[in-house]
């Protein structure tokens, strides 16, 4: 929109926010946002808005939205509890580099300060957890800080942005003119790409004979995942994923040896401290993933690209950092590395490879009898799926089962809480995700913890019949915690144990199908029901009560001191 | 690591909740700001923030990093001593009269180099400034001989001795990336 026109705040943030391609939103409506739902009222041609039922429910269904589109997610909700309400998902966002604009109504600007009804310090409170808060108190600043807060969240490293949007700026008439933000001198998302960085990392790959590559969500981020395989398949780099990094390489791909950490494959966290060249791809070396560093790759020559200069060094410190987006960063690697074969230390994997599907797979993805176990319920959807559904999960035993036993075809398939581990994030994540990818099946894998942390959600499926389909891996225990007390605090079980209610009472009251699973006989037919269609579905199925992530290695070890539960 | 006095230098745009952005780097991290002074810079626009505090080098790095992440931050460093030129200034009341009871003043003021600001029948507020030993030097005489009634230090200012002027090269770079775009 190139010429002025006259209009209020609020019709000037709907036109701003359609020039920055939003289609859609999720909020939920009160007093000092009232302006802007008034406005949005009259866009509803471009803008779909989700009600969800809770402002937490809309930041993550907002993350989920953007983490399988690539697009900014929008949130839009009024100020005090509100925005306190949304505190977790704009923290989930930042320690996931989620790229997500959150708009918060705020009392009038003549009011703050003055404890003025449902006023709280937003831009205080986020500031911490955002990678910019700005407080909107004259329309006339309003284009310019919707152009800055979407260019902010999506360029470099991605991340929250929140607009606390005083009412008085929402109702004032202004001469609207919008420009798109595209520079800001103060910041530089994306580092220039050094060659001698590029040089010297090459010459360490280039003299590797066990090269090892750990991929981030930053080859995700930047688009970078045909340039990640060129990279590996030129120098015949084997490479494993983060949390994060699931599903940037497709499950089958030959170099592709499996899930990184402290639940991750015996492989790669023993290779790890085996190779001599580390390989880090947008990955920040989070605790989760090297365990001890006093003994994390000691032996190996560390390359690290990373788009953030702030990550070099932080955790692990490179032999040689590349900085840049990696998309950029890959391509100029790929060219300089030569062609190699490493055949020997490729199969070298095998060995540990078997040694975990005798202790662990076999038992807990192919039991034939006892109890159904979770890792066996994800296999099963999986494969129902072709593998080319979206995984959105939880946060516990959930969560670390589906990173290990769900298969990926094709990139943008894994939402999950990483960094901040929140507990309520599935839910209204697959939300998002299927908002996200509406023509691609969405499977949530939920405790029965997390499921109630955020379960009024089940409202907003069923308002906006959202084909989502929820799963419940029932043991009626806090489940990683469970285990963590029967490893680490001699079977003492503090309230972990819940007394759960009828799930499947419950989505039925939300007019939501649904069946309960308790024998293994029932569990593919149960499946098949889930999946006849393309309307939301909750699958109950009642797992071991004492069942185990395993591998583990536990807090502060080691990487290759690795317990099989064996 | 052994704990030294680092000086970190942070220009930024002028910004509400700009200092916030800063010391939520520190709070998170249990670091206590030694002094800071902030002010505005010799670029328009800009504000100039001096921190100083005892921590390590590795913590220094990550702090300048993190700090330099901001979006509204132009750029951060950090500077031991060493690399640096740097000046504090100290305010010190005390009694006219005891200090009339001294007799002379004049090799004390010799001594310290003390600028005397304000002097009447009740008070003399005397200046002086230097490194954080010398002030506190001057404050340790006076408490002794005369009592001080008040006394304020300021933060302090920096100026580095490195011949890389560090922001104006890269306003220069801006400015030629602005031409470009």
């Amino acid at each position: 929109m190139e010429t002025k026109t006259k209009m209020t705040g609020a019709q000037a943030f709907m036109h701003s926010i359609v020039n920055e391609g939003v289609d859609t939103i999720f909020g939920y409506p009160g007093g000092a946002i009232m302006p802007v739902f008034d406005a949005l009222y009259d866009f509803d041609k471009q803008i779909n808005h989700i009600l969800t039922r809770h402002e937490q429910g809309a930041t993550h269904a907002a993350q989920g939205y953007a983490r399988v589109s690539g697009k900014v997610g929008v949130c839009l909700v009024t100020s005090g509890p509100a925005a306190t309400n949304a505190i977790t998902g704009i923290g989930d966002a930042l320690m996931d580099s989620t790229p997500m604009v959150v708009i918060t109504g705020q009392v009038s600007a003549s009011l703050l300060g003055t404890d003025a009804f449902q006023e709280i310090d937003v831009v205080g409170i986020t500031q911490p957890i955002t990678k910019w808060a700005y407080q909107i108190r004259r329309a006339e600043d309003i284009a310019w800080a919707v152009a800055r807060a979407f260019y902010i969240a999506r360029s470099g490293r991605p991340g929250p942005v929140v607009l606390d949007f005083a009412k008085n700026a929402q109702l004032a008439e202004i001469e609207f003119e919008y420009k798109p933000c595209t520079y800001i001198r103060s910041y530089m998302p994306v580092p220039e790409v050094n060659p001698e960085q590029i040089e010297l990392a090459a010459e360490l790959i280039n003299q590797a004979k066990k090269p090892f590559a750990l991929v981030g969500q930053g080859v995700i981020l930047s688009n970078a995942e045909k340039e990640l395989v060129a990279f590996l398949e030129k120098a015949d780099i084997p490479a494993a994923s983060t949390l994060l990094g699931l599903s940037a390489m497709s499950s089958d791909f030959r170099l592709n040896k499996g899930f990184l950490g402290m639940h991750g494959n015996v492989g790669p966290n023993m290779k790890t401290n085996e190779c001599d060249v580390l390989i880090a791809i947008g990955m920040r070396f989070d605790d989760r993933v090297t365990g001890d560093l006093k003994t994390y790759a000691k032996q190996a020559k560390i390359v690290h690209l990373d788009i953030d200069p702030s990550e070099i060094g932080k955790n692990v410190k490179p032999d040689a950092p590349v900085l840049g987006s990696a998309l950029e960063t890959l391509p100029a690697l790929t060219q300089l590395i030569h062609k190699a074969t490493h055949t020997e230390w490729i199969d070298s994997f095998k060995e540990f490879e078997k040694m975990e599907f005798d202790k662990v797979i076999q038992r807990e993805v192919h039991p034939t009898s006892g109890e159904i176990t979770m890792g066996e319920v994800i296999h099963k959807v999986s494969e129902a799926t072709f593998n080319n559904a979206v995984l959105v999960t939880d946060v516990g035993q959930n969560q670390m089962m589906a990173a290990r036993y769900f298969n990926y075809s094709q990139t943008r398939s894994m939402v999950t809480s990483g960094g901040l581990g929140t507990m309520g994030f599935g839910l209204p994540a697959a939300i998002g995700a299927k908002m996200g990818a509406p023509e691609r099946t969405v499977c949530v894998f939920c405790g029965d913890g997390g499921f109630q942390m955020t379960i009024q959600e089940l409202g907003t499926i069923m308002q906006e019949q959202i084909g989502v389909k929820m799963i419940i891996l029932n043991n009626h225990f806090l489940g990683m915690v469970r285990q963590w007390q029967e490893m680490f605090f001699e079977e003492r079980y503090s309230f972990t144990k819940m007394q759960n209610p009828d799930f499947i009472a419950i989505a039925k009251a939300y007019r939501i199908d649904g069946t309960e699973v308790h024998v293994r006989e029932e569990l593919d037919a149960a499946i098949a029901d889930m999946l006849k269609d393309d309307k939301p579905y909750l699958l109950v199925v009642n797992v071991e009560m004492n069942g185990m992530v395993f591998p583990m290695i536990p807090t502060g070890a080691s990487v290759n001191n690795i317990l099989l539960g064996d | 690591m052994e704990n030294t006095l680092f000086t970190i230098t942070v220009f930024s745009e002028n910004t509400v909740g700009l200092l916030n952005q800063i010391t939520i780097i520190f709070t998170r991290r249990a670091l206590n700001i030694e002094t800071l002074s902030v002010s505005p810079s010799a670029i328009n626009g800009i504000h100039k923030f001096t921190i100083t505090l005892y921590t390590t080098l590795d913590m220094v790095e990550k702090v300048v990093q993190q700090i330099d992440k901001r979006v509204d931050i132009l750029k951060s460093y950090y500077n031991t001593d060493e690399g640096l030129v740097f000046q504090e200034i100290a305010l010190y009341k005390v009694a006219t009269e005891k200090l009339l009871a001294l007799g002379s003043i004049e090799k004390l003021i010799r001594n310290h180099h003390i600028h005397i600001l304000e002097m009447n029948e009740n008070f003399v507020v005397f200046e002086k400034t230097g490194h954080y030993d010398e002030t506190q030097q001057l404050f340790e005489e006076l408490s002794e001989s005369v009592g001080v009634l008040q006394f304020i230090r300021s933060g302090r200012v920096a100026i580095t001795k490195s011949k890389v002027e560090r922001l104006s090269d890269m306003l220069e770079s801006m400015r030629k990336f602005e031409k470009n775009e």
